[in-house]
């Protein structure tokens, strides 16, 4: 609802560089095509401040770098503008920020095509990691799809037969239900699409009811996860059917907004804020005393994003694509979520692991990670791609 | 008379600079900005046709623009793969495609505006907001076509002489696009044809009791600007090499109101003005500030309360 | 069965959503011709200032009063401000205008209260399911929704139906000059109904909140579906808005729960599932048009 919902943030956050200062002299600039308004905002806010986070923080060394960060407003037709803007004026060679698979399969080709580098903190997409893969996109989060593999191997460990999935009306929502599907072993008593802008979902519950199936399978990412889960429980659906969730469904955000509701739902994620690792802990203590808010798993992602390219700048420069792509490769870099490397089709190898709601011992309800549900798990597409 | 044509000639030399002056600040996206700017004032003027001179306040004038952009990202589509329903093929050639693009636009707007214009006032900007919504929707939900995700395509449409990848020389090529649109809808409203719409937009009682089928002078009217609004989204998808459902939503039709009243309705230059100030308005307010929106809406208010002639009234 | 009657009930909530917002809009649109497109605005300030209150006070009741007059507040305040300058106006600057004080409003909220969406829960009282047709746990919070929307209906009827002021209404709508001329104060009377109409937006926004989500924008998606629910009833009218709204909420629950089931018995199941959930979509559109079609004023339209 805005006239082209394009709300740009000028600030640039220039890093002082400690006391070596490296020959070429000027900052590497970065630019961050992110999601800031609208609903989806808070996911773009979350990556940019992590990102900013890992920079303020010393994690870039002696690499001075230059963010520039401008808000798509979920439009693909805005964030090619901004991406044509920083190519062809600011002549900036690295790019990273976009939250959602529909902006970056419009950005993406103009980027690539103009030899400049892109390194994902978010979205995923399939078109882009089969044979459609390229030598300078690398992804940092995850294959879309493995979200909902993920959670579809957790239904069948947890001993669910028969399983009624929902998802949006759009691309990703299909992918949700089929990555679902190729790992749940049971059977799929009902589908439904709900619409994209919809909030209300009381006809969907009563579909559920009648269905009676052994638990859900849901995807419904930020606000309207929310207003999804509140009906649930008005609904009398808590408690009675079981929920079993991918990372994008119920993450610390959501959590804050429904509470109590969302007590013993389980949930996949390839990380969570009580992994127990040295970077992992440096980065919740560092995001939750600086933004004063639980890291979302968007967070960890932006942390890694910014950690994975200090790594390869420190030995190229993303002027010279070649050399900035071995040096990516290499993924030496101390990940919030354990182990990481990059497949075939430069996307993540990683372990998935099954969470579950519960109170902590301060009382406050978190997700508490239970067990590996998958492991070093690449994607279906590796295959097809030939790089 | 002569002065016009004068200032006519004056704004289109001043548009031609716009390469050299943007490649002098070394400012090239600026190029993009103005292609941006002559595509949106190419739909907006072919509004204005209506708003200003017929007096339909159309409110789905997106379906057309979405319609039109479609046209040539299907195509491209089925160029690069295989063919429309097994049989027909995909289309490359701006000289094909764009054609094509603008026919589809004017049938679905002969279509749309057969049955819309069977209504007047606020039910006829109620009816055509339905009939976009169902395109938008429609778009959302075929798969095939990246339903919300929309649909991207590698090269521009070609144009024999001029390199697909060329920026400069598309905006010349939109810039003769909005002069050649102006030009015919200049020819338009002040052929009898032209003098019969503005008749009806005064006194529709009269024009009917003279004996004119008004309908008929409506419809026609309606198809030349859906044909119009075709063009201009063939050209916006070639712009950004990619169309999405976003082009048919009715924010889009908002924004195309928009342009014609800001800069004036009624006058042909007045949408062109609008879409000026819009595209320009916002690219500043938004390099300056997140929270922009929170200044345009209280200039769009103002401007609706104080310059009741849009921009181009304050120069009259 | 049970689900159809569930289903029904829940097209009757919908539908007495959409009631609460149409009521104002359509008798701002039928007495002072106006196309308010800030009425989004109104609803999402009502759910806004619901959720804060309930936030600081945990009281439910005082929330929908807060709802209902920082609603009422902010519609008297453009009211005076701009919208009255705009009743004799083309209705294109009146879309201009009020699209100009949505993008403000959205961006006041959002620079107020942040993008996250903002958490309103269901009090404990009105929380649960009552099982009053066999088999159908239905929730107290959405009984209670149709039970006030019902309530305010039949407040609006007398009012219009059986009251002075009523009287100047339904005048006013068919006779404005004529009002006018019998020595009434056409401007206070405006106000006062702007003001109605938006204490019943803000009240349909709080009672949304704890329903779905409270963030930026939320209006913009029920605004248009409110504008097909004035036209299908036709404009002016409070009758009509009542059975266009119920027909609306009916038609989007039915065809959404039935649709993609009915079309699973001619294809192939994932197509049915794609193409069902587009054409429900389109649904209350094709509605729309087709009342025009066949009736051009709406189905109860205002008398005169």
């Amino acid at each position: 609802m805005t006239i082209t919902r394009r709300a740009a943030i000028a600030a640039a956050a220039t890093l002082a560089a400690p006391s070596i200062v490296r020959a070429q002299g000027a900052a590497v600039k970065i630019g961050m095509i992110t999601t800031l308004s609208g609903p989806g905002g808070y996911l773009g806010a979350d990556i940019r401040d992590a990102f900013q986070l890992a920079a303020d923080t010393g994690m870039f060394g002696a690499t001075k770098v230059e963010l520039v960060i401008e808000d798509d407003g979920l439009k693909p037709a805005q964030a090619k503008q901004i991406a044509n803007r920083m190519l062809k004026s600011d002549g900036i060679k690295l790019f990273t920020g976009i939250v959602f698979s529909n902006i970056l399969e419009a950005v993406a080709p103009d980027v690539l095509e103009e030899g400049a580098v892109y390194v994902s903190p978010n979205a995923g997409p399939s078109s882009l990691a089969g044979k459609n893969c390229h030598r300078n996109y690398f992804v940092i989060s995850w294959q879309n799809d493995s979200l909902h593999e993920s959670a579809g191997e957790n239904a069948t460990r947890l001993g669910y037969k028969r399983m009624y999935l929902l998802a949006p009306n759009y691309p990703a929502g299909k992918d949700a239900i089929t990555g679902f599907k190729r790992f749940f072993k049971g059977e799929i008593v009902g589908e439904a699409y709900t619409k994209l802008d919809q909030t209300d979902y009381a006809p969907e519950m009563a579909q559920i009811r009648a269905a009676n199936p052994d638990a859900v399978f849901q995807f419904h990412p930020g606000g309207l996860g929310i207003a999804f889960l509140r009906q649930y429980q008005q609904a009398g659906l808590v408690g009675k059917i079981p929920m079993v969730l991918a990372a994008p469904s119920l993450d610390a955000t959501t959590l804050g907004a429904v509470g109590e509701i969302a007590t013993g739902m389980d949930v996949t994620s390839h990380w969570n804020s009580d992994f127990d690792n040295a970077a992992n802990k440096r980065f919740v203590a560092g995001f939750t005393e600086r933004f004063k808010r639980m890291p979302t798993y968007y967070a960890s992602q932006g942390y890694d994003t910014a950690l994975a390219i200090a790594a390869a700048l420190k030995s190229a420069n993303p002027g010279n694509a070649e050399a900035f792509r071995t040096a990516m490769l290499k993924a030496d870099f101390a990940s919030v979520r354990g182990a990481f490397k990059f497949g075939a089709n430069q996307h993540p190898v990683q372990d998935w692991y099954g969470l579950r709601v519960e109170k902590g011992a301060d009382g406050k309800l978190a997700l508490v990670t239970k067990g590996k549900v998958l492991t070093n798990h690449g994607d279906a597409y590796a295959a097809q791609c030939k790089l | 008379m002569v002065r016009r044509y004068l200032a006519a000639l004056v704004a289109i030399a001043l548009a031609c600079l716009v390469p050299a002056v943007a490649a002098a600040l070394g400012k090239p996206d600026l190029i993009t900005l103005g292609t941006q700017i002559a595509i949106y004032a190419i739909a907006a003027a072919g509004l204005d046709l209506l708003i200003g001179y017929t007096g339909l306040s159309s409110f789905g004038h997106a379906a057309f623009f979405g319609l039109g952009g479609y046209t040539v990202g299907i195509m491209a589509f089925h160029a690069a793969g295989e063919k429309m329903f097994g049989v027909i093929p995909g289309l490359t050639e701006a000289w094909l495609v764009w054609p094509l693009a603008i026919a589809v636009s004017a049938l679905a707007a002969l279509a749309i505006g057969a049955l819309s214009l069977r209504t007047t006032g606020v039910s006829f900007i109620m009816i055509t907001l339905a009939f976009a919504e169902m395109f938008f929707f429609l778009f959302v939900s075929l798969k095939t076509y990246g339903g919300d995700d929309g649909l991207g395509f590698r090269r521009r449409n070609g144009i024999p002489g001029i390199s697909p990848r060329d920026d400069v020389a598309f905006y010349y090529v939109c810039l003769t696009a909005l002069v050649l649109v102006l030009a015919l809808l200049h020819r338009v409203v002040h052929s009898r044809f032209g003098r019969v719409l503005q008749g009806m937009r005064q006194n529709p009682r009269r024009m009917e009791a003279i004996g004119l089928a008004t309908y008929r002078y409506k419809l026609t009217a309606f198809t030349i600007a859906g044909g119009v609004a075709g063009l201009a989204g063939a050209l916006h998808a070639n712009l950004l090499r990619f169309v999405s459902p976003d082009m048919l939503h009715w924010t889009m039709s908002g924004d195309f109101m928009i342009m014609v009243v800001l800069g004036g309705a009624g006058t042909l230059i007045g949408p062109v003005i609008g879409a000026a100030a819009m595209v320009l308005l916002q690219s500043w307010l938004a390099q300056w500030t997140e929270h922009w929106m929170i200044v345009m809406g209280p200039i769009l208010v103002f401007v609706v309360l104080f310059a009741r002639r849009g921009i181009l009234g304050l120069f009259r | 069965m049970t689900l159809l009657a569930e289903q029904v009930l829940n097209g009757l909530q919908f539908g007495v959503m959409l009631f609460l917002l149409a009521a104002g809009l359509t008798l701002v649109f039928g007495i002072m011709g106006l196309i308010n497109l800030a009425h989004a605005s109104l609803y999402m300030i009502g759910a806004f200032a619901a959720a804060w209150v309930q936030g600081r006070t945990g009281s439910f009741v005082l929330a929908l009063l807060a709802g209902l007059a920082a609603a009422a507040a902010t519609g008297v305040a453009i009211e005076v401000a701009v919208l009255r300058r705009l009743y004799a106006r083309d209705h294109m600057d009146q879309v201009l205008a009020t699209f100009g004080m949505i993008l403000f409003f959205n961006e006041a909220m959002a620079m107020l209260f942040g993008r996250q969406p903002l958490m309103a829960a269901v009090p404990g009282w009105l929380g649960g399911s009552v099982e009053f047709i066999p088999g159908v746990p239905y929730p107290v919070y959405r009984l209670a929704i149709i039970v006030v929307g019902m309530a305010v209906a039949a407040l609006l009827y007398g009012l219009i139906g059986h009251t002075r002021v009523g009287m100047l209404i339904r005048a006013g709508a068919t006779h404005r000059e004529m009002v006018r001329a019998l020595g009434v104060d056409i401007g206070l009377l405006s106000t006062g109904i702007f003001g109605l109409g938006a204490a019943l937006a803000g009240l349909a926004g709080a009672m949304t909140g704890p329903l779905l989500s409270v963030q930026v924008g939320m209006g913009d998606r029920i605004l248009i579906t409110t504008f097909v629910v004035i036209v299908v009833g036709g404009i002016g009218s409070v009758r009509g808005a009542l059975a266009g709204a119920l027909l609306v909420g009916m038609v989007d629950t039915l065809t959404r729960a039935f649709l993609p089931g009915l079309l699973k018995s001619v294809m192939v199941a994932t197509e049915a599932d794609a193409i069902g959930a587009g054409l429900s979509s389109m649904a209350v559109f094709i509605l729309m048009a087709v009342v025009l079609l066949v009736r051009p004023r709406g189905l109860f339209p205002a008398h005169g």
